[in-house]
């Protein structure tokens, strides 16, 4: 059996597992071996796809396998990965995992809540190893479905309006997303939905591309924080649980940038390649706009979502370069971006959990009253800001650096513009690390507060643990990646 | 050599065990393995440069450059981000300096620090701060150094704030942070130039790099000077440095002093053969901006009252002095034009020691009168013998007195001034003076004039004050002892032949004193003294009241810094965060999100307008129905 | 003596007619099943009236309107009886305060 099935079969496995369980103890006993299990899975599937790597296999997928599902529109069940999808498998691990212990002590229904957390990983791990447009599609869908209930249930604040905003603009998304996919299909001569089919083919028409390129791009893009359709995602984080949030701005924000890479980017090449600087100019303004709103917001989480915005346009804007070590920077920005905003939203969740305020006006002097969730804080915000040593620095300078091998001087001036968002980074960063950390605590009733339980602790050490991996030994993550980016990279040369 | 690794190596190990178990240990335990580490590291880093210079120059006639390791860290495209150690004359030179002074540092701090809340965090910070600015000076490639340099940024800012509950501290290290971070953009927009065109991040590119990259390598250089003015302080980049005096003294000893803020200076000196080769009037610029900064720092210096801010401005004017020598070279040759190279780093070696020791003394003091202010000092020279004498040969050193260290550098500076032109090396020379009155003022402050003790306990005895003041005292063995040995070597570095070790194009050069340049230097700085000692010695006298009275408008400028600061926080906080930031949160609040909502509402609207149609009443249904119906029939009648 | 169809035809229609007049504008249950009983009627004579005039050996025409009747009085009696059940709820069979089942 191929492997990659047991990243659906085991949360398959979680969701029965959980609907039978009876008490708290079971539930956690649940989530806890399975998302181990994923963690294992995906940790065992990077080694063994380094060893084949090196072993000699150059396949630009492997573990391919496929199985028909609907023959008359040739819908398959096709699965498959390369260097980005095995990363990005390690990355969602990682945060369910953690996630898991993020919401350890949630309230109520719990059980419920594990349930749509579990199908939103679902959906997650079955878009990362799918091949088939409609597989990928329909596994998207399952993970935002989810969404809606769990912000709209578990949140915080203007709970529901978050989460019909979030909801409504994912799926106006979706909404060009299926037609861009169905112009891939019909354009490509409708004789398979594989991806790898689809690209070998190479046979859409120019200007069919033009048409849906911008349509799939921008599909993706909703989800990925393109200007102007981020407005989401602040409402959405803010109001979301702590795990929910992670998951979210860890994972699930990556599916955009993985879908403009591997649909809209590697399908269809050449509108990618004509079309592109229209996109940069809308990432470069995600970039230095979402810092800039970023300065001045006074919500914890809002900073950090407009802060994602920033990072996640940074994204875009570096697979838009389309050049391999750009490329390869988008992927390491995603993966770094998944671990530092997970660890923020984890600590962030856990400050509220106790202060019952996200208003940075509003506390003062955390450093004093709960020293490992502020050291915490120091430490994601650091990596944020793109410190040395941690994984945002790498992912920043490979951009940086690939996006300036594109020798005109429009790429040059965008480039240099989002380079000063690493400025202005640091200004918002360090604005609400002096205010609600630093300083005597002023207000009496946070004092009483207590530091990081033990389940806390676990989450923010492991974050941190990878974060800093990432930041301390690239290489082996950008080896990882580079072998699935020069694939697709190589198709989109004009 | 592969034994220098430990030299990284070392303060790394120290940082985490001390990050990470440091909370469990006592005071003494964390203090004293910080100290042993940096011991260690000391002793391999005279080995090193034993070793290095020991093995004699090569056929060329230069030492040869060795890379005891060098791996690849991450590769990007054609480029390679790599880690390694690269030993040169100026990176072994700087590698003594920093571990000299960082170990004396960490000798002081346990006396300084005793007792202090957070002691084992601060060795912690010591340390990854000595890592970082090791690791900077040995890089290998600029990538490297930019790495680096990013790590010394956040150890500053950590450093600076680490009195974290004092708002002071905290909005020093953040402007501290920011104000580098944006030099820093410019530094690495420079290192992506120059990366692409050069094809590598390493110091010396290939010849047919070089001839395809020269004409935007002057670019690319003078972005990278940003950078460096940034770190260390230049016009008008320099407002971080007198706020981050707020960190603990010692760390202003360290950081804000001997090392880290000659870092720009380091980098210059590092890309100084590109400069001189491409970019010769991209190192005038240097020099300019540096006869500037050196001119400002002294003026604004001769009026700060609280001491840390005067030896503050006095070590932006001295770094000043050290670019400008770089700046002022016009070839690498040592005999010709490229002096000033030499110079700089002798100066950058001797002010590192004497700095150093200036702020490791101000901190005697300031510990011993709980007070930053020259108000609460006075006749300390009574209470404080050791710190005095160490205190006085410091400022004879840094005033260019003969024969302390400071002679021997600021000469050759001088010397190469006069080189490039004549205005110059003027100008230099009025700084120079500029820098023994302001360095006097201080010093007859502090140690002579009224005791503010003496006032305090005869006002106390009289029953006029109810606080009994507290006595000052000598500082513990723990403080005194870095204070010797480090004016020890101020009184002897200048005899090192240091041109023998480092110069231009790394021949050997043998320094010769310009009997002239000398003479007038040495006689404008006792000049200045001498003014000094008449206006300040008996505290402030009457002729000091006047002066003041009479300049009161350049004096309040000049102790308000020439209101640099004010422009910088006009810029920042009324242009970009009131007229930039705040309309783009609303633009996305009201405008974009706005839309979306309006889309929204819009709809809601629309439906709500359709939705009477759908009532519920069959009767109005069966309306509809009948009068579609008929409508159909009629059109299939007429059309059909 | 033959009576054109027209007269039959013009009668159900006015039938039909007065029936759906009855079902737009009455708010009476009761009256309301009388407009439909007269809907229906209606049809039931043009069932019979084309049957006789167009295929007079045919029947299906008048087994149609038997069945016609038939359902309509099946349906009267369902109709009564939710009626009745409806006046015992609400005391009324005034078709505005049959709103429950709206929102």
């Amino acid at each position: 059996m191929n492997i990659l099935n047991l990243f659906v079969i085991i949360p398959l496995a979680m969701l029965l597992a959980l609907w039978a369980s009876r008490n708290l103890r079971q539930i956690r006993a649940v989530m806890v071996t399975g998302s181990s299990l994923l963690l294992a899975l995906s940790a065992y599937l990077t080694i063994d796809f380094i060893i084949q790597r090196s072993g000699g296999n150059t396949a630009a997928m492997l573990y391919c396998d496929s199985w028909s599902w609907y023959a008359p529109l040739n819908i398959c069940y096709s699965i498959g990965v390369d260097g980005i999808s095995v990363a990005m498998l390690l990355l969602s691990s990682v945060i369910v995992f953690t996630g898991t212990f993020a919401s350890w002590r949630l309230k109520p229904l719990t059980k419920e809540f594990f349930l749509w957390y579990t199908l939103l990983a679902t959906g997650v791990y079955g878009f990362f190893i799918s091949t088939d447009l409609f597989a990928m599609f329909m596994f998207y869908e399952t993970a935002l479905i989810p969404m809606y209930l769990l912000i709209g249930v578990w949140g915080s604040g203007r709970k529901e309006y978050s989460a019909m905003k979030l909801t409504l603009m994912l799926m106006g998304g979706s909404a060009f997303l299926l037609m861009g996919i169905l112009g891939i299909y019909f354009g490509s001569g409708a004789t398979t939905m594989n991806i790898n089919e689809i690209a070998a083919l190479g046979n859409i028409a120019r200007e069919v591309q033009y048409i849906f390129f911008p349509l799939t791009f921008i599909g993706f893009g909703v989800l990925g924080a393109l200007f102007p359709f981020h407005t989401w995602s602040p409402d959405g984080h803010a109001c979301a649980p702590t795990a929910v949030s992670m998951l979210h701005a860890g994972v699930l924000m990556k599916l955009g940038g993985y879908g403009c890479f591997r649909i809209a980017m590697y399908l269809l090449p050449q509108a990618a390649h004509d079309l592109a600087w229209i996109f940069i100019i809308l990432t470069t303004v995600s970039v230095v706009y979402g810092a800039l709103s970023a300065i001045s917001q006074t919500d914890l989480k809002y900073i950090n979502a407009y802060s994602s915005v920033s990072h996640c346009g940074l994204v875009l804007f570096a697979l838009l370069m389309t050049t391999r070590t750009a490329c390869t920077g988008a992927i390491l920005q995603m993966l770094s971006h998944g671990l530092m905003t997970a660890l923020f939203f984890a600590i962030i969740g856990m400050i509220y959990g106790r202060t019952h305020t996200r208003d940075v006006r509003q506390m003062r002097g955390l450093m004093k009253i709960m020293p490992f969730l502020a050291v915490g804080y120091v430490i994601a915000g650091l990596a944020n800001l793109g410190l040395p040593g941690f994984s945002g620095f790498v992912a920043e300078m490979t951009i940086f650096v690939g996006a300036f091998e594109v020798n005109d001087l429009f790429h040059r001036t965008v480039t240099i513009i989002a380079c000063t968002s690493i400025v202005i980074t640091a200004v918002y960063i360090l604005r609400v690390v002096g205010r609600i950390l630093y300083g005597e605590p002023t207000n009496e009733e946070h004092k009483q507060l207590s530091d990081a339980t033990w389940d806390e602790r676990f989450t923010v050490i492991c974050l941190v643990i990878c974060v800093a991996a990432i930041g301390i030994a690239p290489m082996w993550v950008s080896n990882l990646i580079e072998g699935g980016v020069a694939n697709i990279i190589s198709n989109i040369q004009p | 050599m592969e034994f220098t690794i430990l030299i990284l190596a070392l303060p790394l190990l120290s940082f985490l065990v001390l990050a990470l178990a440091g909370k469990q240990m006592p005071h003494k335990v964390a203090g004293a393995a910080g100290t042993a580490s940096l011991a260690v590291v000391a002793l391999l880093s005279y080995t090193a440069a034993a070793l290095y210079f020991g093995a004699g120059r090569g056929a060329d006639g230069t030492f040869a450059t060795l890379v005891p390791c060098n791996i690849s860290w991450l590769p990007l495209g054609a480029l390679s981000i790599d880690m390694g150690i690269m030993l040169d004359p100026i990176s072994v030179m700087m590698l003594i300096v920093i571990s000299t002074v960082s170990l004396m540092v960490h000798i002081y701090s346990l006396g300084y620090m005793k007792g202090e809340k957070g002691f084992q965090r601060y060795y912690a910070f010591l340390s990854l701060f000595t890592f970082s600015m090791l690791g900077l000076v040995v890089a290998t490639n600029i990538f490297q150094m930019y790495i680096f340099w990013e790590l010394v940024g956040v150890s500053s800012y950590l450093l600076i704030g680490f009195y974290y509950t004092k708002p002071a501290a905290i909005a020093a290290s953040k402007k501290a942070f920011i104000v580098t971070r944006f030099a820093d953009l410019f530094f690495l927009i420079g290192i992506l130039i120059y990366g692409y065109y050069t094809q590598t991040f390493t110091f010396t590119p290939t010849e047919t790099a070089l001839a395809g990259a020269a004409t935007l390598l002057p670019l690319a250089l003078g972005l990278m000077f940003v950078g460096g003015a940034g770190k260390s302080a230049m016009f008008p980049l320099h407002i971080w440095l007198p706020d981050a005096m707020e960190g603990p003294t010692p760390v202003s000893a360290l950081i804000h002093a001997a090392t880290m803020v000659v870092a720009g200076v380091y980098l210059v000196a590092r890309m100084f053969p590109l400069f001189i080769a491409f970019a010769p009037e991209v190192l005038h610029i240097v020099a300019y901006v540096g006869a500037f900064t050196a001119l400002y720092a002294a003026v604004v210096a001769c009026v700060q009252t609280d001491i840390k801010r005067v030896l503050a401005f006095s070590t932006i004017s001295q770094i000043a002095f050290m670019m400008v020598a770089l700046g002022v070279c016009t070839s690498a040759d040592p005999h010709t034009g490229g002096l000033g190279y030499m110079a700089s780093m002798f100066h950058l070696f001797t002010h590192a020691m004497f700095k150093g020791l200036l702020f490791l003394g101000a901190g005697a003091i300031i510990h011993a009168v709980h007070s930053n202010e020259k108000i609460h000092m006075g006749g300390l020279r009574r209470y404080m013998p050791i710190t005095h004498i160490t205190f006085l040969i410091a400022c004879l050193a840094i005033a260019g007195i003969p024969p302390f260290s400071g002679f021997f550098s600021k000469d050759e500076i001088l010397v190469a001034c006069y080189h490039f032109s004549r205005p110059m090396g003027l100008f230099m020379s009025f700084v120079a003076a500029l820098t023994a009155f302001y360095m006097f003022r201080l010093y007859y402050l502090i140690f002579w004039g009224k005791s503010y003790y003496e006032e305090q306990l005869a006002l106390y005895n009289a029953g006029k004050c109810s606080k009994a003041p507290h006595k000052p005292h000598e500082a513990p063995a723990t403080m005194t002892a870095p204070l010797i040995i480090l004016a020890v070597i101020s009184c002897v570095a200048g005899f090192i032949p240091f041109g023998q070790f480092v110069s231009s194009d790394g021949t050997a050069y043998s320094i010769h004193i310009n009997k002239a340049v000398a003479t007038t230097s040495v006689a404008l700085a006792l000049i200045a003294i001498f003014i000094a000692t008449i206006m300040y010695k008996g505290g402030y006298s009457r002729l000091t009241r006047g002066i003041n009275r009479n300049l009161r408008g350049l004096m309040s400028a000049a102790y308000n810094r020439f209101y640099i600061d004010d422009i910088w926080l006009f810029i920042t906080k009324d242009i970009i965060f009131n007229c930039i930031s705040r309309p783009i949160a609303w633009f996305d609040k009201k405008i974009i999100d706005g839309s979306l909502d309006k889309l929204a509402s819009g709809t809601q609207r629309l439906a709500s307008l359709i939705r009477p149609v759908q009532s519920g009443n069959v009767q109005s249904y069966s309306v509809w129905f009948l009068s579609g119906a008929i409508i159909l029939i009629l059109i299939l009648i007429y059309f059909a | 003596m033959i009576i054109p169809a027209q007269y039959f035809l013009i009668l159900s229609a006015v039938l039909f007619f007065i029936g759906v007049f009855g079902f737009f504008t009455r708010r009476n249950l009761v009256s309301l099943l009388i407009s439909t009983e007269l809907m229906l009627n209606a049809v039931d004579i043009n069932f019979a009236v084309f049957n006789a005039y167009c295929h007079p050996q045919l029947l299906e025409g008048y087994v149609f309107a038997l069945f016609g009747i038939g359902i309509a009085a099946a349906e009267t009696a369902v109709a009564i009886a939710i009626i009745i059940n409806v006046y015992r709820n609400i005391h009324s069979i005034h078709i505005k305060k049959l709103r429950e089942l709206k929102h």
